[in-house]
């Protein structure tokens, strides 16, 4: 059935009309190297930003204290206030569904003066003080050295986590491990380094970060029962804007601010963002999809047209095939396998197309902090393959209808 | 062979009906050599192509060997063209982008002969029209006899009952008119094929045994050629219907 004559007529009946063939499987093949390429795009900026959560723990959250806009309890509004001690077990010990409860302090930063030296080089660092849990929010990782201990905290040791920005910055083709910097005046042994997991910069870049002890940062910097904010890790499960909304109707009694006062607190939730993040990407997916499928479908609705006029400009050749017995089947199956050619051939090149340019933009700027592996996978080419075969189908099957529609002996006759 | 019983056949044209057969009966018997008269829109070639198959009449009965033909499927309407008959037309109707073998290779193609053979039985079949170093030559490099014998090459080769020929000679001039018409003859005599020309040529006319003469679409007469054809000793003619 399918021998070779039967490709050999195919081929002789695409051939015929090249440049009208070509334009019609360039359409298709446009559909399919657009969805191809914009899925792939998708995936790549995805990959990246996504990619950026890696090391963040996504179900954790930040919370900081800001003038009250409402006056309350006999305050007026503008009041400033700050987190202290206490605030640090009544947290723990009234929110449920916490696993992570770490106060923290900063100094320095957003444009913060010089204030970190070592020997004569200095340069303008975050301080935080922090608690060793923090490392599980934080997205860091140590190269060397440790982080630090309950014991740095109890003894409030002057010791010190230095980013390797700062390492970068102070020491010069010197280890830094044990040596002394000076933060604001007080000196700090260098206990560990650490370096930054993920692309994605949570507030402060993570490599110039340097922490220190929390109790030795509320002594050493004029902090004594404070907390500027609170990083919050949720147990497994638990729902962190829930423990958000629980962490500041808890402070707003404590701190006698009005309850409806939604600017008193500042919040940052990183499930949140994570979340918005993936339905960013789910729609433009979406999108991806269909602009492409669409496009796909205009290119076969374009096959189907061209199917058509071609069995109008061959009508007479499909009489004499009729006379000489072809059978409906034989025109219908060779209709369809020219469209079904063109539609493969246009697909396969497409997709093609589609996979090189997403490799070579792969390999020109296939690692950046906003893009990073563009590619589609298997299942998404097999899907795009069968709309296309389907397509394709349809776009022979139809014209084949028409073409069968007409008596032969009209046929022949036509001219 | 084939047997005509009341056939009628109208063409709508507009808002007219135009009744090209009014009620034809026709038998021609197994290895005729017919020649169907008449001028233009006499339904000559309607008639023939009802007898091909490629049109289906309005009413009457048609018997082809003992098969009636009637409510057929399209495809077994194909099958039938495909086993009994070869259509030999005016114009050639050769597919213009294959060359000689392949154009005369197609029947078989659509009766499932495997290619190797297929080409062997279509080379065979023009030598046997005598052009066979023709073979690899596209349509438009083959001047009109050599066309025609193409395209009774192409009607020959799936080894059929009848060969309907419409104005076989009537693209042609004079002298390969009468290669065409000796072609036929010997078609028809050799292969004992049932042979129907319909013309309006007088000459190719009298090449034939019998001659129907149709007029307004009836048969006005049916006549068995007396002269001896071409000085060629002929079969005696089978006995004719009358209308």
């Amino acid at each position: 059935m399918f021998d070779r004559a039967f490709w050999e007529e195919i081929w002789m009946a695409l051939s015929r009309r090249k440049l009208r063939s070509f334009l019609t499987m360039f359409g298709v093949g446009w559909g399919i190297f657009m969805l191809v390429v914009m899925l792939g795009m998708g995936n790549g900026l995805s990959n990246a930003v996504l990619g950026g959560f890696e090391g963040f723990a996504t179900n954790s959250c930040f919370v900081w204290t800001m003038p009250t806009t409402k006056p309350y309890a006999g305050f007026q509004r503008g009041r400033r206030f700050r987190f202290d001690n206490e605030d640090i077990g009544l947290i723990r010990d009234n929110v449920r569904g916490i696993s992570v409860c770490s106060p923290q302090l900063q100094l320095g930063g957003w444009q913060g003066g010089n204030n970190v030296s070592y020997g004569n080089k200095i340069g303008a660092f975050s301080i935080y003080g922090s608690e060793p849990e923090v490392i599980q929010v934080e997205s860091i990782r140590l190269p060397q050295g440790r982080f630090l201990n309950t014991m740095d905290l109890k003894d409030e040791r002057k010791v010190a986590v230095i980013g390797q920005k700062v390492v970068d910055q102070l020491f010069d083709k010197v280890d830094p491990m044990g040596k002394y910097i000076k933060i604001n005046g007080v000196y700090f042994q260098v206990i560990g380094i650490s370096q930054k997991k993920s692309s994605a910069e949570m507030g402060d870049n993570p490599d110039a970060k340097i922490y220190v002890p929390f109790t030795t940062f509320q002594k050493a910097f004029n902090s004594l029962n404070e907390v500027h904010w609170f990083s919050i890790i949720a147990e497994p499960g638990e729902d962190v804007a829930r423990i958000e909304k629980d962490i500041k109707a808890l402070m707003a009694r404590k701190h006698k601010v009005d309850p409806t006062d939604e600017n008193a607190f500042g919040s940052w939730n990183m499930q949140d963002m994570y979340g918005k993040m993936s339905g960013l990407f789910l729609a433009i997916s979406g999108l991806s999809w269909s602009v492409g499928l669409l496009t796909l479908i205009a290119g076969a609705i374009g096959i189907g047209n061209i199917m058509l006029v071609n069995i109008k400009e061959r009508t007479k050749e499909i009489g004499i095939r009729r006379s000489i017995g072809a059978t409906p089947r034989d025109i219908t199956k060779q209709i369809v396998a020219e469209a079904l050619s063109l539609t493969f051939i246009a697909g396969y090149f497409g997709l093609l197309a589609g996979v090189g340019v997403l490799e070579g933009t792969r390999a020109v700027a296939g690692d950046g902090d906003f893009f990073k592996n563009p590619g589609v996978d298997i299942k998404v080419a097999l899907v795009a393959f069968a709309v296309l075969i389907v397509s394709g189908l349809l776009a022979g099957l139809l014209p084949a209808r028409r073409a069968l529609a007409i008596k032969a002996v009209d046929a022949l006759r036509a001219e | 062979m084939l047997e005509l019983k009341n056939i009628r056949k109208s063409y709508r044209m507009g808002a007219n009906i135009l009744q090209v057969l009014k009620g034809i009966d026709l038998h021609i018997g197994k290895g005729e050599l017919v020649s169907i008269m008449g001028s233009s829109g006499s339904g000559k070639s309607t008639l023939l192509n009802v007898i091909g198959i490629l049109d289906v009449p309005d009413s009457g009965t048609y018997t082809l060997d003992g098969i009636a033909i009637d409510h057929l499927t399209e495809t077994r309407s194909a099958e039938l063209r495909s086993k009994y008959i070869g259509f030999v037309f005016q114009s050639f109707n050769l597919i213009s982008f294959k060359n000689a073998m392949e154009n005369v290779a197609l029947p078989l193609y659509y009766q499932g002969v495997p290619r190797k053979k297929r080409n062997e039985q279509a080379l065979a079949m023009l030598a046997n029209v005598g052009i066979k170093e023709w073979a690899h030559h596209m349509p438009n490099e083959l001047s009109g006899g050599q066309k025609q014998r193409v395209a009774i090459a192409r009607a020959l080769v799936s080894s059929p009952k009848i060969i309907l020929a419409d104005e076989p000679t009537g693209a042609l001039d004079s002298a390969t008119s009468v290669e065409v018409m000796d072609l036929l003859k010997r078609v028809n005599r050799d292969l004992g094929l049932t042979v129907v020309i319909v013309t309006h040529e007088h000459d190719v006319a009298a090449a034939t045994q019998r001659i129907i003469r149709l007029k307004d679409g009836l048969i006005e007469s049916s006549t068995t050629n007396p002269g001896p054809v071409h000085g060629e000793g002929h079969k005696p003619s089978v006995a004719d219907v009358r209308p």
